[in-house]
């Protein structure tokens, strides 16, 4: 190959790249830059200047009790969804892929809440959760129990919201695993049989590692959508009672849109940043290495 | 989508007609706008201003749906930084210190040349006023505006031995019918509900007002959300579910409790009169509608959205936005919209005209918020709002869910309002 023609390969590369680079660029390199610069710089009041504070506003941010309760509501939320939805995934991914009756309408029903649209599936949720009216206090109500304020109650509110959530996410992760199954080759099943293996052994020393990426690349989507609940708080109870169910993306939207305090949105975007960095970083050099690809 | 189309056409037609006219002259306006109760409130808006537009051919106006009240501001205030600034906007009447903050708005004041341009700038109900005004200036004219009443179900009043005529007057008759109520149906219906979610502090205010008292200054750089007046009323609220058991515990979904009071679960609700149309066509039994009940007065505070106009616009643009908004707040037009919505008539001129009187004499209930703004105040505004507003919610929701006494909830957020509001307390 000669100089020009090894030039012009490396054009074509870089052209070819061209058009990815620009949309990054633009919607997730600067505006990522612009709020870490936001987030170092504290607005004048009335037409003053603005004003370079260094960490300051991270300061402030720290000793908000409402940003540690909004966080430790996240980390409530992300345990209490995302193990649940992964195992009921599986489970319902196991089922559908076995050979049964009207399979292809189970698989559609138990996809159907991911294709809802999530305002939607708040509102009907609403009116399930609603007191009185709603459908699962009169079922409990049918059954002889009282019922419960599902969400008007700070004890129950964030519960509620989770398992919503869970329901919404299940069905999602199951599309998934059902494609991975699927590619697991039958051989391996009949090699079993022949040598008598158990089911439940079965499942844990073949089908469960042969699932790993799968079950690590759901892990990382339920992680992200942990952190990007929005939607349903709108709908469902705006982040109360008393900030019960106020999640940290919430906080962002009520920061930058309802008290107009843009500086303190940038603030705990970049405090999210950095989180979602480390666990990401994590990922791709403790887990992956963990993990059985084909 | 669906709804945007018949805008579209009106548009287009409203183009075609100015090109053939050939005005050198006419002026585009953008306005965005809200709707925050059910209903095809878009078709109605957009009907007005197809006709406005055939009215005055050298005025064009781009009415924009933007969602509720926040989604409204943020679409305002994002085209205000992208330098795409509309002439005019209806937000939400409490936005008024935010907007004067960024510098914003333009006073009315500054605006009218005539006499007859004042006379229509004192036309409206003071009480509606009240929120679109700083330093006898006025930056808001009053649009979709509401107080909060008390609906209540006659045939429940009735089933329980209740005069179904007889609404509560005050806060002990409140309370004892809602028992009355509640003990009557075998704790099968509620007596009474108060929604706590969305707009808590609206809610609060009212209480706080019936007792007396009011939360805010009226240049906005104070509260007091701890005087006893308030602490007593918040007191008086969370005794109907703990004391009374005639309103269920834990936060009331705003939401979903028009639908409680059509099912009938509860008795009584305070709720917008926005929600008036509604109810009158969904009701399945008789209902009334009255003002809230009294402590030591009467009391709601007003709600709802005024209309603004920028400032970054010319003086050209900014004349033909008041000739748009005198135009859609004239008598015969606030009578129209208030028939469609349930929201009030915004000036006593939209009272005296012959639709508005016929459709009151009609369906009396049509009347009750424009009754009760005789005793009406300003809503929860300051600065920092937003910030202020969550606070008070925040310690209202603590107190009715038990998780704070009232006294120490409203502490609280007086401490955090303090902490906030300190640099505009010259």
């Amino acid at each position: 190959m000669s100089f020009t023609d090894h030039r012009k390969m490396q054009l074509y590369g870089a052209l070819l790249l061209l058009p990815a680079a620009i949309l990054l660029a633009t919607f997730a390199y600067l505006p990522t830059i612009a709020t870490v610069v936001n987030s170092l710089f504290l607005p004048g009041f009335r037409g003053a200047p603005t004003q370079f504070v260094g960490l300051e506003n991270y300061h402030v941010l720290f000793d908000d009790p409402t940003f540690w309760k909004v966080a430790r509501n996240n980390l409530l939320y992300a345990l209490g969804t995302i193990p649940t939805s992964i195992a009921l995934a599986l489970a319902m991914a196991l089922f559908v892929n076995g050979k049964l009756r009207g399979r292809g309408f189970v698989r559609m029903a138990y996809f159907t809440p991911t294709i809802l649209p999530m305002i939607a599936a708040a509102n009907i949720w609403m009116f399930f959760y609603a007191p009185q009216i709603g459908l699962f206090n009169t079922l409990l109500g049918a059954l002889g129990f009282s019922s419960v304020n599902w969400l008007g109650d700070p004890s129950v509110a964030l519960g509620s919201v989770i398992v919503m959530s869970i329901w919404k996410e299940a069905g999602f992760f199951m599309i998934f695993y059902l494609a991975a199954l699927q590619g697991i080759p039958p051989e391996l099943k009949e090699a079993s049989d022949l040598e008598g293996t158990s089911r439940w052994s079965f499942f844990w020393r073949v089908t469960f590692p042969l699932l790993m990426p799968t079950t690590l690349f759901v892990l990382i989507n339920a992680l992200i959508n942990a952190v990007r609940v929005v939607d349903h708080l709108f709908i469902l109870t705006k982040g109360g009672p008393n900030n019960a169910t106020n999640l940290l993306l919430y906080y962002v939207y009520e920061n930058a849109f309802s008290f107009f305090d843009r500086t303190m949105a940038a603030t705990i975007t970049v405090v999210i940043l950095l989180v979602l960095a480390v666990v990401a970083t994590l990922k791709f050099t403790v887990l992956d290495r963990r993990t059985h690809y084909q | 989508m669906r709804l945007r189309i018949p805008f579209a056409m009106t548009t287009l037609a409203a183009g075609l007609l100015s090109a053939a006219h050939v005005n050198a002259n006419s002026v585009d306006l953008t306005m965005y706008y809200p709707v925050s109760v059910g209903g095809a409130l878009t078709d109605v808006v957009d009907n007005l201003v197809a006709e406005f537009e055939s009215e005055h051919p050298d005025i064009n106006v781009e009415a924009i749906y933007a969602g509720n009240y926040d989604d409204t501001r943020v679409r305002a205030m994002s085209a205000i930084e992208a330098g795409d600034t509309p002439q005019l906007s209806v937000l939400f009447s409490i936005d008024l210190y935010e907007l004067i903050e960024q510098n914003a708005i333009v006073a009315f004041d500054d605006l009218v040349e005539t006499d007859e341009e004042r006379e229509w700038l004192n036309s409206f109900y003071p009480g509606l006023m009240e929120n679109g005004q700083l330093d006898g200036k006025t930056y808001g004219i009053p649009f979709q505006r509401s107080t909060i009443v008390l609906f209540w179900n006659k045939d429940a009043f009735e089933a329980a031995g209740l005069d179904p005529e007889t609404p509560p007057e005050n806060w002990q008759e409140m309370a004892d019918m809602a028992t009355t109520v509640r003990e009557a149906s075998n704790g099968e219906q509620w007596g009474v509900m108060v929604p706590s979610t969305g707009y808590p502090y609206w809610m609060f205010q009212a209480f706080a007002f019936q007792n007396g008292h009011r939360l805010m200054s009226d240049d906005g750089t104070e509260v007091y959300f701890n005087d006893p007046a308030a602490i007593e009323a918040l007191e008086y609220w969370v005794s109907l579910s703990t004391e009374h058991e005639a309103m269920p515990s834990g936060t009331i979904e705003w939401g979903t409790l028009r639908q409680n009071f059509l099912e009938q679960s509860t008795a009584m609700m305070w709720h917008t009169t926005g929600n008036l149309t509604a109810v009158r066509s969904d009701a399945t039994f008789d209902f009334g509608v009255a003002m809230l009940p009294m402590s030591t007065q009467r009391g709601s505070p007003t709600g709802g959205g005024n209309f603004y106009i920028f400032e970054d616009t010319s003086e050209e643009e900014q004349r033909a936005a008041m000739t748009f908004i005198r135009w859609m707040t004239a008598p015969e037009r606030a009578a129209a919209w208030s028939i469609e919505t349930g929201y009030m008539g915004v000036s006593p001129a939209a009272y005296e005209t012959d639709a508005l009187q016929r459709y009151v004499e009609e369906f009396p209930p049509a009347a009750v918020a424009r009754d009760q703004l005789e005793h009406g105040t300003a809503e929860l505004s300051t600065y920092q709002g937003g910030r202020i507003r969550r606070a008070l919610d925040n310690a209202v929701q603590a107190a009715l869910t038990g998780q704070l006494s009232p006294e120490e909830a409203l502490n609280q957020a007086q401490q955090e309002a303090d902490s906030v509001l300190r640099r505009y307390a010259r």
